[in-house]
């Protein structure tokens, strides 16, 4: 991966700052927006003087609040899950589902359709993690198999095999059974099912794992420069490969069994901010926790009020918005070099 | 300093005759796999069988199995193979980057998008699917790598891999996007019809397809053989190629380009059996070495065995149906991969 000497275009502490207003002001903006129109002021009166028998406050504070929530909370886990993937394997092209987290949990709820549909929706959850953690372990377990030096190589091409071997399992579950379509149905993502309780599981973990990922930034700098540039820094990067593994199993596992493989932000949202903020993962990776935590609010509104009241699948739709946008970002960096 | 160099020498013939035996080893593995492949299936012969048929003498019957309905399969996966891989070597080289794949280029994206729309507009059941199908879906791939050329055309100038991936990325996952949003609305018989041309199957055989790909595959092959010292080259990266006098822009495009061709012309028969284009370049480098005038063949000769043996899995395993080509290829490819991964040093000691 090309590293550009670049001072960066927007410092990170506006970012940081300008995208948290930006999220909350979005957040009350989507409260408001659904299938029922909520009042501005109805959304205030739910947060401070809460009404049990008001119904309009109920499906605030039960239904669109957590759903906000965990919109916001996966989407800055999925952005920093993929900024310490493009910077442990050096390579641009990686995001958490490298990991084999995503097909993993695939390849998990394709059995699950298949053969113990009726474990509810708990059930289903339960059975994404375990997936995650499944194909991560595979990944990791077959990179750590042998001493070397191109670990990140190794890592990406393991990652690679395994994710292709688990995602054909998995189609090859959803033909013979005929299950392809609900499989389909959880991969393209959605939060619509997001409730409290669930919420209360993946928010401290998730905050969590968020720590740990900007503690590592400096870590993950150095190690972005190569191994054995990192090594002869007196980085110990298999200490460091282990503890990123960890902080993104448990920021993708968590957002990929609440919400489903909504691809593409962990892919794309690095790359936002490494064009704004440069290439110093101390920056990189706050920047894109903000980052994402906006694209998912955002593409969670534009799943509900698009055809209401059916809703567009999650991952289109983070697509449909970032695609352009990345694009352009892209053409202007290289006009500007 | 000449013991050195006669150890070197030494290594260096004996590297050679290693990889000769390699290509050995694949051709034959090759025609043994079509031989079985010819004799099983539906409608099982034994292996005298099929012997009997080839040299003259079988039934009008058996003649019609083997030669109308086998044998244009069997060619038609062998060469998608050659096609596919050789493209994800191509793409390989020319970003440097390990997880380019015909994917990267938007063409199983783009063909994919072009599948569904037809599906929804026409249905899976008319006859005539067989011959416009690889039409739309040629019109889609060519479609989608157009696109993403004119998104990263510059007036001058070298244009730089991390550019043509980037590109490549956003563009696959915006008409992924919009092949999803479709796909939502399709009904269980056209999504297993579309899901299965997406994982990739070589369906509606014949030797119609086989002469329409024929002279393209054997053209574009041929010429990207005699570019092998050019990717050598490309893979030790823009300022050194420059050095070594190769004309970059000029070489970049024309190998881009033979990549969309191949890719495009084989995507529209056999669905995006991508997988062959990641990893066969991977499991040619890790048995030969980056060498691409050795590297390039053993990687055509992998693919197309891999395809070939995963079509005729996934033609026996579930009778009379079969299982998607590409679900078997990922299957098969990739432990192979993981345990070339685990197993072998030499990738490294060549490296």
């Amino acid at each position: 991966m090309k590293i550009r000497q670049k001072k960066s275009l927007v410092p990170l502490n506006l970012i940081v700052t300008a995208g948290l207003a930006v999220l909350i002001v979005m957040m009350c903006f989507s409260i408001t927006q659904g299938a029922a129109d909520i009042p501005l002021k109805t959304v205030r009166e739910a947060f401070l003087s809460f009404d049990s028998a008001d119904s309009y406050h109920l499906m605030i504070i039960d239904l669109r609040l957590p759903r906000v929530l965990t919109s916001a909370f996966v989407g800055a886990a999925l952005g920093v899950a993929g900024a310490i993937m493009q910077g442990i394997t050096r390579n641009p092209m990686a995001d958490s589902g490298i990991l084999g987290i995503n097909s993993g949990a695939g390849f998990a709820v394709a059995l699950y359709f298949a053969f113990m549909p009726n474990l509810g929706y708990g059930g289903l959850i339960f059975c994404a993690f375990i997936g995650a953690a499944f194909g991560a372990l595979l990944v990791f377990g077959i990179t750590a198999a042998k001493r070397g030096n191109d670990t990140s190589m190794r890592l990406v091409l393991a990652g690679a095999a395994v994710s292709a071997l688990l995602t054909a399992l998995s189609q090859g579950i959803g033909l013979s059974f005929q299950v392809g379509v609900d499989v389909l149905f959880w991969t393209v993502g959605g939060v619509a099912n997001a409730a409290w309780k669930q919420l209360s599981i993946i928010a401290p973990v998730i905050t969590a794992a968020l720590i740990g990922g900007i503690l590592l930034g400096p870590s993950v700098s150095i190690l972005n420069m190569g191994e054995d540039v990192a090594k002869g820094l007196g980085l110990k990067t298999g200490a460091v490969q282990g503890l990123c593994t960890v902080c993104v199993l448990a920021l993708a596992g968590t957002s990929v069994a609440a919400v489903g493989a909504v691809a593409f932000v962990g892919l794309i949202i690095p790359h936002v901010s490494r064009f704004l903020v440069g290439v110093d993962y101390q920056k990189m990776i706050p920047a894109s926790a903000v980052l994402g935590a906006i694209l998912l609010v955002l593409a969670d509104l534009g799943a509900r009020v698009v055809s209401p009241p059916f809703e567009v699948p999650l991952g289109v739709i983070t697509a449909l918005i970032g695609v352009p946008f990345f694009l352009h970002l892209s053409r202007n960096e290289r006009s500007g070099r | 300093m000449s013991g050195q160099s006669k150890i070197i020498y030494s290594y260096h013939r004996r590297k050679t005759y290693q990889n000769r035996g390699i290509i050995a080893a694949l051709a034959g593995a090759l025609v043994l796999a079509a031989l079985i492949s010819l004799s099983v299936g539906y409608s099982s012969l034994t292996f005298a069988d099929v012997i009997r048929i080839i040299t003259g003498s079988g039934s009008d019957n058996e003649i019609l199995v083997l030669f109308s309905f086998r044998l244009p399969r069997i060619v038609l996966s062998i060469m998608v193979g050659m096609g596919l891989s050789a493209a994800g070597c191509l793409l390989q080289g020319v970003t440097g980057n390990a997880l380019a794949d015909t994917g990267i280029l938007g063409i199983n994206a783009g063909a994919g998008l072009t599948v569904v729309l037809y599906v929804l507009f026409f249905g899976t059941g008319s006859m005539l699917a067989v011959f416009t199908l690889p039409v739309a879906a040629l019109t889609g791939a060519l479609g989608a790598a157009l696109l993403i050329y004119l998104l990263i055309r510059k007036k001058t100038g070298v244009i730089s891999p991390f550019s043509i991936i980037m590109t490549g990325i956003a563009v696959q996952a915006g008409l992924s996007a919009l092949m999803t949003l479709l796909v939502v609305k399709l009904d269980d018989t056209q999504y297993a019809f579309v899901s299965s041309w997406q994982v990739g199957s070589i369906w509606g055989a014949n030797w119609h397809f086989v002469l329409a790909l024929m002279p393209w595959l054997c053209i574009l092959l041929a010429v990207i053989m005699s570019k092998v010292r050019v990717l050598d080259v490309l893979v030790l990266g823009k300022e050194t190629a420059t050095a070594l006098g190769v004309k970059i822009q000029n070489e970049q495009k024309n190998l881009l380009f033979f990549a969309v061709a191949l890719a495009g012309t084989c995507v529209s028969v056999s669905g995006s059996i991508s997988f062959v284009g990641l990893m066969a370049p991977h499991i040619a480098r890790r048995l030969v070495g980056p060498r691409h005038h050795v590297m390039l063949p053993v990687c055509i000769m992998t693919g197309a065995l891999l395809v070939l043996v995963s079509d005729t899995i996934a033609r026996v395993i579930i009778q009379p149906s079969s299982l998607p080509t590409g679900v078997v290829v990922s299957i098969i490819g990739a432990p192979y991969l993981i345990y070339l991964l685990t197993a072998q040093q030499k990738y490294h000691e060549r490296n």
